[in-house]
């Protein structure tokens, strides 16, 4: 009995933080600075390729994936630096030009690296709970989503840093007349929102792999949750990413993996037409 | 003397200027018999593939295999005098490409022939399409068997050759009974559970549960639990695509090969092997027509040529042969047709007889059927990246198609037929 609760419990945490995850960078870039990042599926994607790169090159996997979420990031600000940075408050251009963005980058990467699946095996072996045996990496991964959730928390709430770009994603006039290079703040955090999606995209490949257009399985559970979690980016994507993660992964064990995303999306539905404005409408306050 | 000396040489010059006009002319001759020789019109082979999106691994080797055979015909003279030509087409891993370059490649660019689809569900798209404009259908990939119609042949692996090999292998040799299977969600993966399941228990096995995952499905945690806890001797996989890839990785990080085996009747032709490390690529088990390491002159010979052709020096696996297969197949069925017409080549496979002695042993296509009979063996992962061989059938006919389909008795028969499971 208490290894079934167990694996349940292991199936909904994983599953949390997959979509805690894959919408981290998006709750950044489109959350806070209201740039509709339709390619943060191919960001993610980009750190899935260079990981695997990376560890096919001999890096240790450990060394690896932050290595790419760093180089992602890198993408991230040129990006920023020649296309983004013209269209801050321009919501729906953001939209073709990140799309343009992220026809580029898979045609760049068909090209260069070739349209097949690569990806990177992991060694962390796995852990037995009776019947069950779960996979070590795993683990390690919920961990690890859930302390990126906090540090990021952290990061906007009690530094300065996070003072400075909070006031400049609320107001850049009077963040500027108060001496902040505002310039700069939104080219780094678009560049951080870019290097968590990389960084995710570089934990995950141990697991689905790496291929040129596989930023089209994630964009949309991204774009659900960041959307569904409402006007606070994070604590919005902790909540909506804990009640699509808690349906998906009880749904899926109890039942099969296309019931399980069925319900996601239908719980979505049914929240946005009772709360429009996403889980934290109402909250007034927080990041 | 002047006057002589001067008609001689105007004589001569005369003599010299017919017998350079008279080898001009022969030259000329020559040289427009070799034009029209060459300038006979081109044969055009369509090819419709994935090279990009998530179905695209099982179509990069096989547009190279397709460009090879052509390659070597063309280099050997041609088919019937004419060069033969390429027409490819990217289906981009989505079946309305299929629809709208099936369609292109008929009425725009005059195909004689359509090698192509990979996807049961591309090929159920390009069919009646090929049917209403009166082209034919080269598939070659393995599927779930059954479609009898004159204008498509299959050239790969169906149920009664690749599963009759492989689950009697698992169930009697390994003594593996109960059994959970996973396939991919669309026609083929419904239609070979079906005939997984009735395989299964015919051999006295049983099966715990069948589950379907859409080609999009990247987490197989889930599943992975309810395995565990129905607990069975081996699963089976009829997954499909880059995305299903993750499942073998998965599998090996949660349960294991150790603990429980794993059989496939797609595992291999993607080269899922060559992107999985050694340990997640050990121990499972396959049927197959071609793989690389098939030890005979003529697999060896296709090995190295395929590689020089390609420029690269990987696995090749079963789909890219799969692509020469066909094309040679049909370019066989044209010689004894005299004509690339369609219809002309569908009569000559009717006829019976048309065959290749390729890389994997001798391929004949059944005129009943338009089915083809070939070599298969069972074989395993090994830590090589490749497969080691464990057993071989000699010429197996593709029985189940052959049981409900006549070509002969109902020329007009479109229809796909499945195996009933009770």
């Amino acid at each position: 009995m208490l290894e079934v609760v167990l694996i349940y419990g292991y199936q909904i945490l994983f599953s949390i933080s997959i979509f805690i995850l894959i919408s981290l960078g998006l709750a950044i870039i489109f959350g806070m600075m209201k740039v509709i990042n339709l390619a943060h599926g191919e960001f993610i994607m980009l750190g899935a390729l260079f990981c695997a790169q990376l560890a096919q090159g001999g890096i240790p996997l450990g060394l690896a994936i932050p290595l790419a979420g760093l180089i992602v990031g890198l993408v991230g600000i040129v990006g920023e630096r020649l296309v983004i940075r013209f269209l801050y408050g321009r919501v729906l251009d953001t939209l073709l030009a990140t799309w343009g963005l992220s026809l580029l980058i898979v045609g760049a990467v068909t090209t260069y690296f070739g349209p097949q699946t690569s990806s990177t095996p992991q060694n962390l072996g796995t852990l037995s709970l009776g019947t069950f045996s779960i996979s070590v990496y795993s683990l390690v991964m919920i961990l690890v989503a859930f302390a990126l959730l906090i540090a990021i928390y952290c990061l906007w709430r009690m530094t300065k840093i996070g003072l400075i770009v909070r006031t400049t994603m609320q107001n850049a006039a009077t963040a500027q007349a108060l001496g902040i290079n505002t310039d700069r703040v939104f080219t780094l955090t678009f560049g951080f929102g870019a290097f968590l999606a990389g960084l995710t995209g570089a934990i995950l490949v141990p697991l689905f792999g790496a291929s040129p257009t596989m930023g089209v399985f994630y964009i949309a559970k991204a774009f659900i949750t960041v959307i569904a979690g409402g006007p606070l980016p994070l604590t919005g994507t902790l909540a909506a990413s804990s009640l699509f993660g808690a349906i998906d992964g009880a749904v899926a064990y109890l039942t099969t993996s296309v019931l399980g995303e069925i319900s996601v999306l239908f719980v979505a539905i049914i929240l946005l037409r009772l709360l429009p404005q996403g889980i934290t409408g109402r909250l007034k306050r927080g990041v | 003397m002047l006057e002589q000396d001067q008609k001689r040489r105007v004589r001569r010059r005369l003599l010299t200027g017919l017998a350079t006009a008279g080898l001009t002319a022969v030259s000329l001759a020559l040289a427009g018999g070799q034009a029209q020789a060459q300038s006979g019109d081109p044969i055009i082979v369509g090819n419709i593939l994935d090279q990009s999106g998530g179905l695209n691994i099982y179509s990069l080797k096989q547009i190279q295999g397709v460009a090879l055979a052509v390659d070597e015909i063309n280099k050997s003279g041609g088919l019937l005098g004419r060069p033969v030509e390429i027409r490819f087409y990217d289906s981009q891993s989505d079946n309305k490409f299929n629809s709208q370059y099936a369609t292109n490649a008929l009425l725009r660019d005059k195909v004689s022939v359509i090698h192509g689809g990979i996807t049961s569900s591309s090929r159920e798209v390009m069919r009646p399409i090929v049917q209403r404009f009166g082209g034919l259908l080269f598939y070659n990939s393995l599927y779930e068997g059954g479609v009898c119609d004159r204008r498509h042949v299959s050239t790969g692996m169906v149920p009664a050759q690749q599963l009759e090999a492989l689950i009697p292998y698992v169930i009697n040799e390994k003594g593996k009974k109960k059994s959970y299977i996973l396939a991919a969600d669309y026609n083929y993966g419904h239609i070979t559970a079906k005939w997984m399941q009735k395989i299964i228990e015919a051999n006295g096995g049983e099966v715990a549960a069948v589950e379907f995952f859409p080609l999009d499905v990247t987490n197989f945690a889930p599943v992975l639990a309810r395995i565990q806890e129905a607990n069975p001797d081996v699963v089976y996989s009829a997954l499909v695509g880059g995305a299903h890839m993750g499942f073998y990785r998965q599998f090996e990080s949660t349960i294991g090969k150790d603990n429980m085996l794993l059989a496939s009747s797609t595992y291999g032709v993607g080269r899922e092997q060559t992107e999985l490390s050694p340990q997640e690529g050990e121990g499972i088990i396959i049927a197959t027509s071609f793989v690389d390491d098939l030890d005979t002159p003529a697999a060896k010979d296709f090995v190295s040529k395929f590689k020089a052709f390609s420029g690269e020096d990987d696995y090749i696996g079963e789909y890219g042969e799969y692509g020469y297969r066909g094309v040679m197949l049909w370019a066989d069925a044209v010689r004894k047709a005299g004509s690339a017409e369609p219809d002309d080549v569908i009569a000559a496979m009717k006829e019976g007889g048309v065959s290749f002695d390729g890389p994997g042993g001798l391929y004949s296509i059944d005129g009943k059927t338009n089915h083809t009979t070939m070599d298969i063996h069972i074989a395993i992962g090994n830590d090589k990246g490749s497969f080691d061989l464990l057993q071989s059938f000699q010429q197996q006919p593709p029985l189940d198609t052959q049981l409900v389909c006549d070509l002969h008795a109902n020329p007009d028969d479109t229809t796909q037929y499945e195996p009933e499971v009770n």
